[in-house]
């Protein structure tokens, strides 16, 4: 049973394509992570999931309402954290949360069970204002007055841009814990390392998605071999990378430059078209490819542009 | 309910935390009421004034120097001649001139009345107004005086004539003017910068993906300006009375009846601003330019609306203010009762019908 359904989702803002023929399906209870860049369209796409946005043309339901027709329905059983702290600055956290709880027509008390884990960490400071909360605490609210109704679905909009390590692998935690309680999660995030806290991640860029999978299968799917290279000169290798024809892709990550090879080609060969060139220092060593890599595979497929 | 009165109080806690707005939005009608009626009406002294004394007995130098002994008036110039009064008026050494008639005393003690002519300049129409009034009273003082012990009453009958402006028009005109632009401006900037800040920190996102109607949002962040807006006018009408000695002449009742009515009018305008923008900035910019500025210039409260283009007289009639000035000014002024003011309550009524109308259905359920 699939909690969020999208098909062939179009969406353009005046001047500019938002989304292109978006479809894919969350499953109930799975935490499904979109992951792309800032600009990738990842906010449009929740806007519409949470009937905020009109999509252009396309079709996609949440717990099988249509965001146009039932949008009200949808209104009542989702959570939403958009991407910005959307909460009153002003109110203490504790009036935060009691605001929350009675425009959805309930009350703390009667859903402290689910927001019983969270809410503990931020108790101490009930009484100060949300705007003077630390980044991870603001964090910790919003998805508190999120799901103080008890949503089916939980839209969370990069909710750990801006926090800390420690808070967001805190934050993550509490996600592994929504989902054992049934929660379809929807989460956007710009860190490629929180994809493998995802039961499944679509990677999407310049408003189109490139794959969807679980994350093991990303990568062990990523064509060709991959080698991270360094030498003394870090500038000129990476315009002489560039000229060798058995290279698919190089990037520059870190202090190494990753590339990755077409069938038939080797260490050795690259080795010595760097020495003809004129590096020292060599190193190559072949490498795991993680999630970085394969959205820059992806990035720079062709297929893809 | 219970979606609202938790808006409601929402609602409120923003007000009273944000204390400097709360103390500007109570202090400003404070100040802007005194300001404007020590502007309009400052206290009468040190008027210039002409006296041309035709009879130059004992009386009429009496009443002269009561007159010139009042610290209210000084005697400019003293006339010989009618003729030369035109001129002095003209250019504007005097704002008064008092004529005995000739034969004062005897023709008072003769007949028992005997007249006196005041001319003012009715250009500027409060100072005439004041100076003609403490004139008279002055008069009246010394000819009681007079009259003490005689069995017929001495009579000096005032004969008033006002150059320039001879219906002396806009005393009390400002306190039902200034009622009209400072509720007109606090309910209708407040509401709209209000919800528009909702739009701009963002928290307009979450309100519209929760169940939230629109009209619990409308309603639940009105409610608490129309409740400021009422302690504002309670400090309006006390300063009114109190320090301007503005009379409420018809029934309070019915006067903060209307008064609850224009400041819907004008807090539904608010919410009307609000859905066209999502700026704060350019909501308080419409509020200003928008409704402020031809609320006071065009409501008829200092410029009158009888002596306008009748571009601008159209104009005036579309703005809520000018109806509710014409009200006020019946129940505070006049005493009249409903049956008086029923057509202009009509068009108030009906706009604010229209612009809540206009403007829950333009509020935006969606981005």
């Amino acid at each position: 049973m699939n909690s969020i359904e999208i098909k062939n989702i179009y969406k353009s803002y005046k001047d500019a394509k938002a989304l292109e023929n978006i479809s894919f399906e969350v499953k109930k209870g799975e935490i499904f992570g979109l992951i792309g860049p800032d600009g990738a369209g990842k906010t449009t796409l929740f806007r519409i999931l949470t009937t905020l946005l009109l999509k252009d043309s396309g079709s996609a339901s949440v717990e099988g309402f249509d965001v146009e027709k039932d949008y009200k329905a949808i209104r009542n059983i989702i959570g939403y954290m958009p991407g910005r702290f959307s909460l009153y600055q002003d109110l203490t956290v504790e009036e935060n949360l009691k605001f929350f709880a009675t425009i959805f027509d309930t009350s703390i008390e009667d859903n402290y069970e689910l927001i019983k884990d969270i809410y503990v960490q931020i108790e101490p400071f009930r009484k100060r204002k949300a705007g003077q909360l630390s980044g991870g605490m603001k964090q910790k609210l919003a998805l508190c007055c999120a799901l103080i109704h008890q949503p089916k679905v939980l839209f969370l909009d990069e909710p750990t841009t801006g926090v800390d390590p420690v808070s967001r692998h805190e934050f993550w935690e509490m996600l592994k814990k929504l989902k054992d309680k049934g929660i379809t999660i929807m989460v956007s995030t710009p860190y490629m390392d929180e994809a493998s806290l995802c039961d499944r991640i679509a990677l999407i860029q310049s408003g189109r998605i490139m794959r969807i999978d679980t994350l093991d299968n990303i990568v062990s799917a990523f064509p060709g071999n991959l080698y991270a290279v360094k030498s003394g000169n870090m500038i000129a290798l990476n315009f002489d990378l560039k000229d060798f024809s058995g290279i698919s892709s190089s990037y520059i990550f870190g202090e190494y430059i990753h590339i990755s090879l077409k069938k038939d080609n080797d260490e050795n060969m690259i080795m010595e078209f760097l020495k003809m060139k004129g590096h020292s220092d060599i190193e190559i060593s072949k490498l795991q490819p993680g999630i970085e890599d394969c959205f820059m595979e992806l990035m720079n497929n062709p297929e893809n542009r | 309910m219970k979606k609202f009165t938790g808006f409601f109080i929402k609602e409120c806690l923003h007000l009273i935390r944000d204390y400097r707005t709360m103390m500007i939005l109570i202090g400003m009608p404070v100040i802007q009421i005194i300001l404007f009626g020590f502007a309009i009406r400052n206290e009468l002294n040190s008027v210039n004034i002409g006296i041309l004394d035709k009879s130059k007995d004992e009386i009429t130098t009496e009443l002269t120097s009561k007159i010139l002994s009042s610290e209210y008036f000084i005697l400019k110039e003293y006339f010989t001649d009618e003729r030369q009064i035109d001129t002095s008026f003209k250019k504007g050494h005097i704002k008064e001139v008092i004529i005995f008639e000739s034969g004062f005393a005897e023709k008072l003690k003769k007949e028992g009345r005997a007249e006196v002519q005041i001319i003012t300049d009715a250009s500027e129409p409060n100072m005439a107004n004041l100076a003609l009034s403490y004139t008279t009273s002055i008069i009246q003082n010394y000819s009681m005086t007079l009259s003490k012990g005689k069995d017929q009453p001495l009579i000096i009958s005032p004969e008033i004539k006002m150059l320039y402006n001879e219906e002396l028009k806009s005393v009390f005109m400002f306190v039902p003017g200034i009622m009209a632009t400072l509720l007109m401006l606090i309910s209708a900037m407040m509401t709209s910068i209000t919800i528009t800040k909702e739009k701009e920190f963002g928290t307009m996102e979450v309100l519209l993906a929760s169940p939230l109607k629109p009209y619990q949002i409308i309603f639940g962040k009105v409610a608490p300006y129309l409740l400021l807006s009422l302690v504002n006018l309670a400090l309006i009408l006390w300063i009114s009375t109190s320090v301007f000695g503005m009379p409420v002449r018809g029934s309070y009742l019915l006067l903060i009846a209307e008064c609850s009515l224009f400041i819907t009018t004008a807090l539904s305008l608010g919410i009307l601003i609000s859905t066209v923008t999502s700026s704060m900035q350019v909501a308080m910019m419409i509020s200003l330019v928008g409704l402020m500025m031809p609320t006071v210039l065009l409501s008829g409260f200092i410029f009158p609306i009888e002596n306008m283009p009748w571009p601008l007289q159209w104009i005036s009639h579309i703005l809520p203010a000018k109806w509710f000035v014409i009200i006020i000014k019946n129940i505070m002024l006049k005493g009249t009762g409903f049956s008086y003011v029923y057509k202009e309550t009509a068009v108030l009524v009906l706009m604010t019908v229209f612009l809540l109308g206009l403007s829950i259905k333009k509020f935006k359920t969606r981005l």
